[in-house]
């Protein structure tokens, strides 16, 4: 017997077994107090709603995505393990991989996606910004989650991918599709696996060299087929990733950074008197709503992590918007700041499978509020949002704005 | 730990005591160093923590890898010889004395 339950540093501590179920209609109404409970219930948690292991934390949040080996991807980053089900699409060969097979398709993707590449587009995707906040201006009240959020990636993203014109209305569904895919077998999931078809359909389609227009990002893949970085029945697959994650990503997260600027008007201040922190603006926008708010990872070996064992093949389920608003990492973390560093936070992820197409994303999110701050005096919110539900990313379906120039 | 001075553009210089084994770029912004932003975190992705290695010390780093090389294409400010990605440059006690010049730009 020992009362004081210091028996010695060989008893593991008890995992804490919570109730939350993060893929319910109201976590996502208000996953706060839920992250919260699940950062002080400890650094490792047990959901029993799924049968997975939960972190929430910063530090363990980080730790996970750094251990690519330990913590992998080739079992979906889903619920779904691929060991033991059969996945609802072809795994992706950079999403869905580990290395060494990862580092070369990923590696493929930088390059499309680089820096320097990112030079060549900025003056085309700023002026197509500039025109959109000129006709919602004129409009004067919109609802800025069609008019503005989706409006302006659709306006500059297909084009630097190289999409035909015809049938752009199946990107937004799609990668809806493939986020709530991610999560559990619930209503969100199966409805959306259930209309699937049409969007796969068109996907596959669209990924083929013969439709991708000469120039884009998705010729630009096809081509490293020719020099032999990837093979060509690899090409429409790694043009699949960007139409899965480069559309809708970008949409929830100009749709964050409006709603943070229209809910804090002594931000929108900050940003109108200082154009140039429109790129920190929009990073911080990812940090405070965390449009990717959850990934898996499967363990490949027994690991400690916080001081409890996690088995070999457990889900394990990440929280980046809780890790983003961690208290131990953050200073005031539930505050909007426009010009916080921001340099850390996981909102893109973290290590090898950090998202490939932040710099895209960067500038579009750069470009918007640019041209916001500039051109537009006055946000203001002209009718209750609305929240859209997805498994795994956090936005919303509509936002009913005005705008005054300035 | 290793002394390691930033040099802003304005001229103004800032001297740290760096832990060994950080990266440079992590040093700057542990010590409260502005002007490297270092957007990806120090995952090599976002060429935003652009600095220049004083010429006396540029030999002395670690070759550029493949990576960081076509990364420093993409900086916003012009690439120069002595150009390196601070997240790729390890904090040790050979660089005892390392000045790094920190461009105007990084996105």
């Amino acid at each position: 017997m020992n009362p004081t339950g210091l028996s010695g540093a060989a008893v593991a501590p008890a995992i804490p077994h919570l109730a939350i179920d993060p893929f319910s209609y109201a976590f996502f109404d208000d996953p706060y107090p839920a992250h919260q409970e699940m950062r002080e219930a400890g650094p490792v948690v047990y959901l029993d709603q799924w049968n997975v292991y939960g972190v929430a934390r910063y530090a363990e949040v980080y730790a996970v995505f750094n251990d690519p080996l330990t913590f992998c991807s080739s079992r979906g980053v889903g619920l779904s393990d691929f060991a033991k089900e059969k996945p609802w699409r072809p795994p992706s060969l950079i999403l869905e991989a580990d290395p060494p097979a990862h580092t070369r398709t990923r590696a493929v993707l930088s390059k499309v996606l680089s820096p320097a590449v990112m030079k060549r587009l900025r003056d085309g995707f700023m002026a197509s910004a500039e025109a959109k906040v000129d006709e919602l201006l004129a409009r004067g009240s919109f609802d800025a989650i069609p008019d503005l959020a989706e409006a302006y990636p659709l306006s500059v993203f297909p084009d630097a991918l190289g999409l035909k014109p015809e049938g752009r209305d199946h990107l937004i569904p799609y990668a809806s599709l493939v986020f709530n895919a991610f999560g559990p077998p619930n209503e969100l999931r199966q409805q959306a696996i259930e209309r699937s078809a049409p969007h796969q359909a068109y996907v596959t389609e669209q990924c083929q060299r013969d439709n991708l227009a000469p120039g884009g990002f998705g010729a630009c893949i096809h081509a490293f087929s020719d020099s032999g970085e990837i093979t060509p029945a690899e090409a429409p697959l790694l043009v699949r990733s960007l139409l899965s994650a480069g559309l809708d990503t970008t949409v929830y997260g100009i749709g964050a950074a409006v709603y943070c600027l229209a809910r804090f008007p002594d931000q929108w201040a900050r940003l109108r008197a200082d154009p140039s922190l429109a790129r920190n603006a929009f990073e911080e926008a990812v940090r405070f709503e965390s449009p990717v708010q959850t990934f898996f990872r499967t363990t490949t070996r027994d690991v400690e992590l916080g001081g409890i064992v996690i088995p070999e093949g457990e889900k394990v389920l990440m929280f980046l918007g809780a890790a983003n608003r961690d208290p131990r990492r953050w200073e005031q973390p539930d505050a909007y700041d426009v010009a916080r560093k921001v340099s850390g936070h996981v909102g893109f992820g973290s290590g090898i499978h950090m998202c490939v197409g932040q710099l895209v994303a960067r500038l579009e999110g750069e470009a918007v509020l640019t041209a916001l701050a500039r051109k537009v005096g006055s946000i203001t919110m002209s009718g209750a949002p609305k929240r859209r539900y997805n498994n795994t990313l956090r936005g919303l379906e509509s936002l009913p704005v005005t705008f005054t120039p300035a | 730990m290793t002394t390691i001075t930033f040099i802003h553009p304005d001229k103004s210089s800032q001297t740290v005591d760096a832990a060994d084994g950080d990266s440079l770029m992590l040093a700057a912004l542990t010590h409260g160093v502005d002007g490297i932003v270092a957007e990806c975190g120090g995952n090599a992705v976002c060429a935003t923590c652009h600095v220049y290695v004083d010429d006396a010390w540029a030999a002395k780093l670690d070759p550029v890898s493949d990576d960081e090389d076509a990364l420093l294409d993409g900086t916003a400010a012009e690439r120069l010889p002595n150009s390196r990605l601070s997240c790729q440059v390890k904090v040790q006690p050979s660089l005892a004395g390392l000045v790094v010049r920190i461009p105007d730009k990084q996105s």
